[in-house]
């Protein structure tokens, strides 16, 4: 599919790769959003604010007042035809999560029943499955981590929930992810992690990135609350949940 | 000693804002900020501010404040009614809007309800003292970060001034109220054009639209005729979603995504408000009646060009005016001159 510049008003344009969630047309995503990235630090891009990676798309804003589309598009056309390098993970990422306790799977048995598969297996699938964050949004630091493997992919709820509690871990789709507040959700709920996705106390409030490798690390209950309480007293080491890509 | 402005009574809807947290989308994170960032330019510029430091905006009706400072030059944009007390006992004294104003200890200030907008703002000189979170004051409620512990303005909370006491200065008052156009809205078509069916866009850019009560911060759903889908259908693989997006679900009815917006969406969109229209756009009340003009990028580009030119022109063009209590004398020389030409 050829690539599209598509109108934002005057404030915005999106440039997009394609209009379905796949890793190759994702990449090139990120790939720009990282090139524009450097272009900017290097000074060039006069005029550009921020770029907003979707899973197929990145949004390029501007300041009208300090440049055109006119100007603006050659040059973004330039470093997408100049080739875009599929950008490597910039980390992986280990996130602890309990799926023991009833209370934090509410909808282990029926994503079983629904598979064909025991709760066991879909634990096992769960953290077997190779994720990366395509983009955050909805939500300060909601991640859609694409990657589930294709066995546990299912439509969302029907009747989403009116409050899914924070750092819910649920799937629907070929996605999982890790609800950052108290909200309305409408994903099948597997686990909990003892981690904050969003916490304003951190150095850098949001946990994740676009681009990150995930997976899950199984944690027992007694695991979960004492990272819980180092999470909650601000004592938690998080460069811990950094590992090294294999 | 530290200067306060306190909040002895909370407005409906008062939070800090600034031009919003830019920079950090790609997280997640709504860049929320001033719903009318002309507002908040020219009440900066009327309290002495030379860049849009956070101000409180106003929503419905006001706060009432008391200065426990040796003294804080403040200034308000709106069409509000401002009430500064003194003395216990002393009655009220009505306040003009839209210029700068000298408050000193112990003195309140009272703000009505606003009228033909959603939204006034108030600055002081110096801003505010609050940390910024992720690089701005601007509040965003859904969340809890920026401004006063995330949220809007409650009896009781202590603004802290960055400036202990106001500089040496007249007031200043604007010369005449600013411009910020009329007629249609005007709008870019996309980024999902190709979603809307040919009666779609007719009855999007034919027909009148109604600002509707389920206007925010976040957005503004309007109500007239439903816009009709092509057969790509309402829903698409989310992407980024600009200042001004309107989004049309399934219903059919638009809605014009404001400060407040999320970062990414799911619904297709068939238009943008192009930027100098959006201020004109976010002060509209439930009732309000719209059309939709479509207009190329290249000329909304023109048009945010031509209205920064005024708004540059309008600050350069502040007038001085009267302080409160004090004498003005160019003012007494002109009142002498009429006098003069009557008596003649």
């Amino acid at each position: 599919m050829s690539i599209r510049y598509l109108d934002c008003g005057d404030t915005a344009f999106s440039v997009e790769f394609g209009t379905t969630i796949a890793p190759e047309i994702n990449a090139r995503v990120m790939g720009l959003h990282a090139r524009i990235a450097a272009e900017r630090a290097a000074g060039r891009l006069a005029g550009v604010v921020e770029t907003i990676p979707s899973m197929r798309a990145l949004m390029v804003c501007y300041d009208p007042a300090a440049a055109t589309r006119a100007e603006l598009q050659p040059a973004i056309e330039a470093l997408v035809s100049g080739g875009l390098e599929a950008a490597a993970p910039t980390r992986a990422m280990a996130i602890p999560c309990c799926y023991d306790d009833p209370e934090f799977a509410p909808d282990l048995a029926e994503v079983a029943q629904r598979t064909g598969l025991s709760g066991e297996d879909v634990i096992a699938r769960h953290l077997a499955s190779d994720f990366h964050v395509y983009v955050l949004g909805f939500m300060p630091g909601l991640a859609y981590i694409v990657g589930l493997e294709a066995s546990l992919e299912l439509p969302r709820r029907s009747q989403p929930r009116v409050r899914v509690p924070r750092s819910s871990v649920g799937i629907a789709m070929n996605m999982t992810t890790i609800y950052p507040f108290d909200s309305p959700g409408g994903w099948h709920l597997l686990g909990r992690t003892p981690l904050r996705m969003f916490d304003q106390r951190r150095a850098q409030p949001v946990l994740l990135a676009p681009g990150d490798a995930v997976r899950f690390r199984r944690v027992s209950r007694a695991e979960y609350d004492a990272i819980a309480a180092q999470v909650d007293d601000g004592t938690m080491d998080w460069s811990t949940l950094e590992v090294r890509p294999s | 000693m530290t200067a306060h402005l306190i909040v002895e009574r909370a407005g409906l809807l008062d939070t800090l804002q600034d031009r919003g947290r830019i920079g950090f989308q790609a997280l997640g994170m709504p860049t929320a900020g001033a719903m009318d960032r002309i507002a908040l330019r020219l009440v900066n510029a009327l309290a002495g501010n030379t860049e849009d430091l956070a101000a409180i905006e106003i929503g419905v009706m006001g706060p009432t404040l008391r200065v426990e400072a040796d003294g804080v030059r403040l200034a308000v944009v709106g069409l509000v009614a401002l009430e500064l007390m003194g003395a216990p006992e002393a009655p009220p004294k009505p306040l003009e809007a839209n210029r700068s104003h000298l408050l000193r200890r112990g003195q309140r200030l009272r703000v009505g309800m606003v009228e033909g907008a959603r939204t006034a703002y108030l600055a002081v000189e110096g801003g505010f003292a609050v940390a910024p979170f992720m690089g701005s004051l601007a509040t965003y409620t859904r969340a809890g970060i920026g401004g006063v512990e995330g949220r809007k303005l409650q009896d009781g909370d202590m603004l802290p001034l960055a400036q202990a006491a106001a500089r040496e200065r007249e007031e200043r008052k604007l010369g005449a109220p600013f411009d910020y156009g009329s007629g249609p809205i005007r709008v870019v078509p996309g980024p999902q054009a190709d979603h809307f069916s040919d009666a779609g866009h007719a009855a999007f850019l034919g027909s009148d639209y109604v600002v509707s009560k389920e206007a925010d911060r976040m957005g503004i759903r309007f109500e007239g005729p439903a816009i009709a889908h092509s057969e790509k259908g309402p829903d698409i693989v989310s992407d980024g979603i600009a200042p001004g997006a309107i989004q049309v679900p399934g219903a059919g009815l638009p809605i014009v995504l404001l400060a407040d917006r999320q970062t990414v969406g799911g619904y297709a969109k068939i238009a943008t408000v192009i930027s100098a229209d959006l201020p004109r756009l976010g002060r509209m009340l439930p009732g309000h009646k719209v059309r939709f003009m479509a207009v190329t990028v290249a000329e909304a580009e023109a048009l945010r060009r031509e209205q920064d030119r005024r708004l540059a022109q309008a600050i350069a063009g502040l007038q001085p005016a009267m302080p409160e209590g004090g004498i003005d004398l160019s003012a007494l020389y002109e009142r002498n001159l009429i006098d003069g030409v009557v008596w003649a």
